[in-house]
């Protein structure tokens, strides 16, 4: 099925189950701890053999020589692998110089896209690749004989520090730059403006479940349980790697522990246990240690950003300038924080680009709005800066610079459905916005200097083709499957209510199956674009069942299925009955025609945040953050405010603590543990308020909702910030924004 | 000694480096206990040793000879599940699911720790005799066990509605 324009009224506006709050589906599993990850499989392979990764202590140079005698002959040791015994592997093609991996239409990915070869040859690229890899018969063998495993290296000097390498940036050509008018003219020429710069961090997605999995090899078959959020990028780039057919590799992840973008990619653990398992004739389980994962998996590269606003002193804009420096490994994308100033406000001249350095860090990639979360952080506090500055209330600012089409392209692109100015009235009005007094420092409870702050949030809204199978079964009930993943979004949740609403059947005769790459291809997760891109493939086959039931039961195509019947043209059949003698499949996909080119979708939020800032030691504590969002029909409140709660908490995590620290001798992330890299705990995230602005997108999909996932990350850290910044009256401009950074600029104690 | 694992006796692993949490996970096959840092950062392997918590990852498993340890899988009674593990379904006190079973052992096992009378660093007065388990208490003595989809409001929100002061 394509969906190539706006969506009517379709059976999904009914809303009997399709829009409810529903409690997940998988709830129980997960619950009593019987919901099995990647690491957990043991009927599959009883006799499975342990591997343990050995990762290198230098960034870049050489492996000079590499003593494995000692781990070789350890207990219980069965392989030690390493760049001078590895079987070949493949790895990517050279990057074409105007491909952007940001985007996809979905077509056949190009070979070896997702290649992720190991163990190559001596050459050292990043701190953290792995340079040896030991399997034995239990996992504390394993280890013991892997710390056995010496390496002595020829290290080279390499380049570790965005600030020093931003000279010699270069223009980014996987970014979307635009010049619009005469940016330095309208700048020069404004009555009020702001030029300010701030910095974002190397940020880690951090999930709770390590990257691990479980290789089995039948003949030439190759089965993965691992952890990865698009099941056909895992198989893909495993067979890829190996260089196999991709019919021959199966990826099953039915549950994954989080994922925030970092299993997206292939990496050491599947490689390595798959290479391995091949070699052994036997099965191999390999997972990434916590200290491991930081340095040898993806993470946010590091941004400066500079944003220059220039306004008349009505607020409005006439000139937005915002470029970004960003560094990452040859080649790579490093962190486009710009792009979403092209459509998130008006201003008819304008200056957006980005530029990138070679850091020979590990290689980044994509983490939770990728873009949109580290841009927002530097343009909604240079918004706040300005309006500051031209004496408006921060909301009204945005409002007056609210545009209905896309900026760069003009009126012939207008947003398919933009509700910004919505989010921020109902969201400042659920906050109390209109308590907030604008000087800094003007309020105070006990110890703690208090103050508001907002921002606004953008998302760009993909779409991603993906297929679902559904079957009527003898009984009634319904089997939906897609290799569509739910890496705690609530997939599961919401095409099973999906296949509910478009059979007339309950939500609780639903069984669905999901992650398993034998199953039909789908979007996967990531980019916001999992809900609505699987629904939309779930919503493509119940169609087509439909078709199929009406037809066998003699009845009109438009029928109307509900309760367990289908009702057409003055008869009523059970829906049951047409399934009694057999199982009636149907199986389709969704693809996508130019609406997301000739409309501009996005998502929007409004955040509303108050902090206490101490006024001796500067400690700074989220007291209450109320959220608005648009992003078209909620399939379903309860998951959709979860996913949302959860990007909020990562925007405080954003603001106030998280930060990769390089070590710029060696190369490498230093605080790589969950004790060292912080992430908000349960003692720094109060109560969260979400509220949704309804809307339906018809220009989207046929479910008419729009990407929600990331969206509560985007922008909000600014809100944070600003709110720090209204409570002491100390702006800072390098995140994240930690007590140390206000400490010697806080206001005299009175 | 055996250790006693949800009421059954298993013998001690051969080999003296097995951690409890492996012990449950690669010799028992009782996965619901989850692997987040091997450190004792996160939480994630909080199971209760007659009914005190603690992480299993930094834990020998032959240090806990002749104990009763009591995982996840322990806590439904008879095919029901437990009123806390019934309250994060209501609650929506989970995402991915990878941090829940740590949260639910960890929160029966600070329920036990109020009742016990011990103080955290955010109460008032040390030497009280009782303590009552409001929102900042909990979300100091839940602070051990990480959660990075954001789940958190639902988790307190379940805890309170099982140990809150208006649940006795």
């Amino acid at each position: 099925m394509k969906f190539d324009r706006p969506a009517g009224t379709n059976p999904i506006d009914r809303g009997a189950v399709v829009g409810r709050a529903l409690p997940r589906i998988d709830g129980p599993l997960k619950v009593t701890g019987t919901a099995p990850y990647a690491y957990e499989y043991h009927d599959p392979a009883p006799n499975a053999a342990y591997g343990v990764i050995v990762t290198s202590g230098i960034a870049t140079g050489t492996i000079d020589r590499i003593h494995t005698v000692d781990a070789e002959r350890a207990p219980g040791v069965l392989l030690v692998m390493t760049h001078l015994n590895a079987p070949r592997m493949f790895g990517k093609p050279q990057e074409k110089q105007n491909t952007t991996s940001q985007q996809s239409n979905g077509n056949q990915e190009q070979k070896g896209k997702h290649s992720a070869p190991q163990l190559q040859d001596a050459k050292i690229k990043q701190f953290g690749q792995a340079v040896a890899f030991v399997v034995a018969e239990t996992f504390e063998q394993a280890t013991a004989a892997a710390a056995m495993v010496r390496v002595g290296y020829i290290n080279t000097p390499g380049r570790f520090s965005l600030a020093a390498g931003r000279a010699s940036a270069k223009p980014n050509s996987k970014a979307k730059d635009a010049h619009v008018g005469d940016f330095d003219a309208a700048f020069a020429s404004a009555p009020v403006k702001v030029d300010v710069t701030y910095s974002t961090p190397n940020q880690a997605q951090s999930m709770m479940e390590p990257h691990a999995t479980l290789a089995i090899w039948s003949a030439d078959q190759l089965t993965l349980y691992t952890a990865h959020q698009v099941m056909h990028w895992s198989t893909e780039g495993i067979a890829d790697t190996l260089s196999i057919p991709h019919e021959q590799v199966r990826s099953i992840s039915a549950y994954v522990g989080g994922g925030f973008g970092s299993k997206l990619e292939v990496y050491g653990d599947a490689v390595l246990a798959a290479a391995a398992a091949r070699q052994l004739g036997r099965p191999v389980k390999c997972a990434l240690t916590r200290p491991q994962l930081y340095n040898h998996t993806t993470h946010r590269p590091p941004t400066i950003q500079q944003v220059r606003l220039a306004a008349g002193h009505d607020g409005r804009l006439t000139a937005t300038g915002h470029r970004t420096w960003t560094g990452d490994q040859d080649g790579e994308r490093g962190e486009l924080a710009s792009d979403q100033t092209r459509l998130m406000y008006g201003g008819a001249n304008r200056s957006i680009e980005t530029l990138i350095t070679v850091l020979d860090l590990p290689k980044g990639g994509s983490m939770r709005a990728p873009g949109e979360a580290a841009g927002l952080l530097a343009l909604e506090c240079a918004m706040d800066e300005l309006a500051e500055r031209l004496g408006i209330d921060p909301v009204e600012l945005r409002i007056r610079n609210d545009v209905q089409y896309d900026p760069i392209k003009g009126a012939s692109r207008p947003f398919s459905d933009r509700k910004l100015i919505e989010c921020l009235r109902d969201g400042a009005a659920a906050f109390g916005w209109d308590r907030r007094d604008p000087k800094p420092g003007s309020k105070r409870d006990g110890r703690w200097l208090v103050g508001m702050g907002m921002s606004a949030g953008i998302r760009n809204n993909m779409l991603m083709p993906s297929g679902t199978r559904v079957t009527l079964r003898p009984g009634g009930t319904l089997l939906v499957e897609t290799a569509m993943t739910d890496i705690g979004t609530g997939s599961y949740t919401i095409n099973a209510q999906t296949a509910a609403e478009m059979l007339g059947v309950p939500y609780g005769r639903v069984t669905i199956r999901l992650g398993d790459s034998a199953l039909p291809r789908a979007s996967g997760s990531g980019g916001s674009w999992g809900a609505n891109s699987s629904t939309a493939g779930t919503y493509a086959a119940c169609v087509a069942l439909r078709t199929m039931l009406a037809q066998n039961a003699g009845l009109p195509l438009d029928a109307a299925f509900a309760d367990g019947q289908i009702t057409g043209g003055g008869r009523s059949v059970s829906l049951a009955s047409l399934a009694a003698s057999g199982p009636v499949t149907a199986e389709d996909s969704m693809s996508y025609g130019d609406l997301t080119e000739r409309f501009a979708q996005a998502s929007f939020a409004a955040h509303y945040c108050e902090v206490g800032v101490d006024a001796v030691t500067a400690e700074i504590r989220v007291r209450r953050m109320t959220s608005a969002f648009s992003a078209g029909r909620i399939l379903n409140p309860v998951t959709a405010r979860s996913q949302c709660i959860g990007g909020m908490t990562m925007g405080i995590g954003a603001a106030l603590m998280e930060e990769l620290i390089v070590d710029e001798r060696f190369g490498y992330f230093a605080n790589h543990d969950l004790a060292e890299y912080q992430v908000p705990v349960h003692a720094d995230v109060p109560d969260l308020d979400v509220v949704f602005v309804d809307s339906l997108d018809d220009k989207s999909s046929p479910l008419k909702a729009r990407g929600i996932g990331e969206l509560g990350i985007c922008g909000v850290g600014a809100s944070v910030v600003n709110a720090v910044y209204n409570a002491c009256g100390v702006r800072v401009r390098d995140y994240p924004v930690r007590l140390d950074k206000l400490l010697d600029r806080m206001p005299a104690m009175a | 000694m055996p250790i006693v694992v949800n009421g059954r006796a298993v013998p001690l692993p051969n080999d003296p480096r097995v951690s409890l949490l492996d012990l449950l996970r690669e010799t028992l096959h009782l996965s619901g206990t989850k692997v987040g840092c091997n450190q004792g950062a996160c939480g994630a392997c909080t199971v209760l040793v007659e009914g005190e918590r603690i992480v299993s990852c930094l834990a020998l498993a032959v240090q806990y000879d002749g104990r009763s340890v009591t995982t996840i899988e322990g806590l439904a009674q008879g095919g029901a599940l437990h009123p806390l593990q019934q309250a994060f379904i209501d609650h929506d006190g989970f995402q991915c699911g990878y941090c829940t079973p740590g949260q639910i052992c960890s929160a029966v096992g600070m329920a036990a720790e109020i009742e016990a009378g011990i103080p955290s660093h955010v109460s008032d007065d040390l030497a009280q005799d009782g303590f009552v388990l409001t929102r900042d208490e909990l979300r100091e003595r839940m602070s051990g066990n990480l959660c990075r989809c954001g789940a958190h409001n639902g988790i307190v929100d379940a805890i309170l509605e099982i140990y809150g002061e208006t649940a006795r």
